[in-house]
């Protein structure tokens, strides 16, 4: 599936306009359809992750850039931001919770400023290795500073410390929802908006050429920089805004871990476009809140999709999309649906095989209080018994050889129907 | 006035690689709109004096003069600011932008847009229109949302032209333009570079020595890091020392052929 995409640039399109008055209308709507509070929950950190992931893309699509350190931006955000949350509640200054999360871009600009000088310096694996160790050690730092980053307990806040202004005083969620809802929608907008100004163009040359870049005239490493004091900006405001919705900060956010899981979600979302990232956030909360929830093998589960999109969807799911938009453009997407629903039916057989095996070691070492027996989609297994074993064995490998099959055919498939698209495009052209 | 300034000038340029001496001493004055070959054996150190002069490498010592003003160990964009841009031998374009949007990014600094994120390109004119002025002069503007990676190889080695000349620059430099190119492909290119390099001083590193007589108004041979001549194509096919060091047939048989 390694053919390039066919995409235009239009500057102003009715399709643009509409998508982006869908977004708007999907943040709006979002919380009237899903009225549970656990709903609420998920949209409130999918707004602020979607200003993190889509801020981290900044650096990884559009530049190129793997950053192992983008939640020090975000985090030292959140912690500037509930720092001024707490001035303002002791009255010390007055600065209204609707621009907390500016507090937050802000910080997140100057770490940007300072620590960004440094790591922008190199590009490729030199800059993965500064981001990596300027992670560690502001990490370490929250070790050494409890003042600052609250120690083990982290910092708690009151977001409620404003006198309410037209009855909003930021208390209940769905408020809380609707500030980063408003956010989301401006700096998504704004991100945007960047990556069609010439230094977001540049910013692109930079990723694919950087040697060329300086030969017309352009200083990279300035390019590197200034990219990477927007990106932090961003995912300062994300950062101040996870601070309101969740009134605690712990030295976590600013870990390797949080880093890491901005670039697996960035990645899996699809970094090649611009929306892929939103999708990822999406993700990204449907795995922490859901999946969490459903297994305590849950980052296994995560890692094994990473793998799987990795090899087989290096653009993320965002590139899938793209290319089956394309293919139903050119009305060829009906040829392809037995395909995709074999590839759906033997993928599931062979994660179900998989999963079982997975949860019955968890249920081995975790849970061994509980008996041997353990109950999955249905089904009693005993994870003692060799049966068991034999039985998910079986459904993981005729799963597994079932999809290689389905995958191989539908692989043919494919081509014919992307060289049917080339020849539809030259006949096209020559009209 | 005093001297006249050359558009550029190499006084004892050295290069060492290690211990290595690649460039031991060129000299070479070029003026105003001059159209200037450089020829050689492989390994004479062509490509290293374009990465010398374009700041790639830094020299050993010696001096690089462009328009009278030094430019030897500045950085590469510092030299391309100061309007001197070139090619490359192997292809080096921006694979997954679009042909209009490559041409767009060689104009921007030349332009004055540096790094500014506050503006929009679809609103910057100037450099919309010189954009598409280029991919029409460089016979790509059917092309224009055009992947660089999809394009032919003929057509990615006009682009990389296109990128060169994009920023207005008075002295281009072309490594082996015409390199990996069928006969009938290299004679169309090579009037192409006459069309879009009129007014420019251009240095080029050639092998086609039909190519050389055909563009150049001057020929510089290297051998051995070393200008050993550097004169009217004439004047170098009847060069004595040039037949001995160059590949003295070649240039005969240029001279045979007719060029």
């Amino acid at each position: 599936m390694a053919t390039t995409p066919y995409y235009q640039f239009k500057p102003y399109n009715v399709g643009r306009w509409l998508l982006w008055t869908l977004y708007a209308l999907l943040l709006i709507a979002a919380p009237l359809m899903f009225k549970s509070s656990l709903a609420l929950t998920m949209l409130s950190q999918a707004g602020y992750l979607v200003i993190i992931c889509l801020s981290y893309n900044i650096l990884l699509g559009q530049g190129g850039m793997l950053s192992f350190g983008h939640a020090v931006y975000a985090g030292l955000g959140s912690f500037l931001a509930v720092h001024a949350m707490n001035l303002a509640g002791k009255g010390t200054f007055y600065i209204p919770l609707s621009l907390i999360p500016l507090v937050g871009g802000l910080s997140g600009l100057f770490f940007a400023v300072l620590f960004g000088y440094v790591t922008t310096k190199k590009a490729g694996t030199t800059f993965a290795m500064i981001t990596l160790g300027v992670g560690e050690l502001v990490f370490a730092m929250s070790l050494m500073f409890p003042e600052f980053f609250g120690g083990e307990g982290g910092i708690t806040t009151n977001r409620a410390y404003g006198k309410p202004v037209f009855g909003i005083s930021f208390g209940p969620q769905i408020q809380v929802y609707y500030l980063i809802a408003v956010y989301c929608f401006i700096c998504t907008a704004a991100m945007f908006a960047f990556t069609r100004t010439p230094l977001g163009r540049i910013l692109n040359a930079v990723r694919d050429n950087p040697e060329r870049v300086e030969f017309i005239g352009y200083n990279t490493q300035r390019v590197r920089y200034y990219a990477f004091i927007i990106a932090g900006f961003f995912a300062g405001i994300g950062g101040g805004l996870a601070a309101i919705n969740s009134e605690i900060v712990t030295a976590e956010v600013v870990s390797g871990v949080r880093s890491g899981s901005l670039l697996l979600f960035t990645f899996l979302g699809g970094a090649t476009f611009f929306f892929g990232p939103i999708i990822g956030a999406g993700l990204l909360v449907v795995a922490l809140i859901l999946l969490s929830e459903l297994s305590m093998a849950w980052l296994l589960y995560v890692g094994l999709i990473f793998l799987f999109m990795v090899m087989y969807a290096p653009g993320g799911i965002a590139s899938l999309i793209m290319m089956n938009l394309r293919v139903a453009a050119f009305g060829k997407l009906r040829e392809l649906w037995v395909g995709y629903l074999g590839l759906a039916v033997t993928a599931f057989t062979a994660l179900t095989g998989a999963a079982a095996m997975v949860e019955m070691v968890y249920h081995l070492q975790l849970n061994a209080a509980l008996g041997p027996e353990l109950g999955f989609m249905g089904v009693r297994l005993n994870a003692t018994n060799l049966n068991s074993w034999l039985g998910a064995g079986f459904v993981l490998a005729t799963g597994l050889g079932l999809f290689e099959l389905t995958r191989r055919q539908f692989l043919t498939q494919w081509s014919e129907v992307q060289d049917d698209i080339e020849k539809e495009i030259k006949r096209r052209e020559l009209l | 006035m005093s001297a006249i300034t050359c558009s550029l000038e190499l006084k004892d340029l050295r290069k060492n690689f290690g211990k290595t001496e690649i460039i031991r001493g060129a000299n070479l004055k070029v003026q105003a709109g001059e159209r200037v070959a450089i020829i050689g054996p492989n390994g004479a150190g062509k490509s290293t004096l374009f990465n010398l002069i374009s700041g790639r490498f830094e020299p050993t010592s010696g001096e690089v003069l462009l328009n009278g003003q030094r430019i030897d160990g500045k950085k590469p964009f510092e030299i391309n600011r100061l309007g001197l841009s070139r090619s490359f031998q192997i292809t080096n374009i921006f694979p997954k932008l679009s042909v209009f949007e490559n041409l767009r990014c060689g104009v921007l600094w030349s332009l004055g847009y540096k790094y500014t994120f506050l503006r929009f390109l679809a609103d910057l004119d100037d450099a919309n229109q010189r954009a598409e002025e280029l991919m029409a002069m460089i016979k790509l503007d059917k092309k224009r949302d055009v992947l660089a990676t999809n394009l032919t190889y003929a057509e990615q080695r006009a682009l990389e032209i296109g990128i060169t000349i994009a920023g207005g620059a008075s002295v281009i430099l072309l490594d082996e333009p015409t390199a990996g190119m069928s006969r009938s492909e290299t004679s169309r290119f090579i009037s192409l570079i006459k069309e879009v390099t009129v007014g420019k001083t251009l240095l080029t590193v050639e092998h086609d020595m039909g190519v050389v007589f055909g563009l150049a108004d001057k020929i510089a041979v290297v051998v051995y890091g070393e200008i050993i001549a550097y004169d009217t194509p004439e004047a170098v096919r009847a060069d004595q020392r040039v037949q001995e060091a160059y590949l003295g047939s070649s240039v005969a048989d240029a001279q045979a052929g007719g060029h």
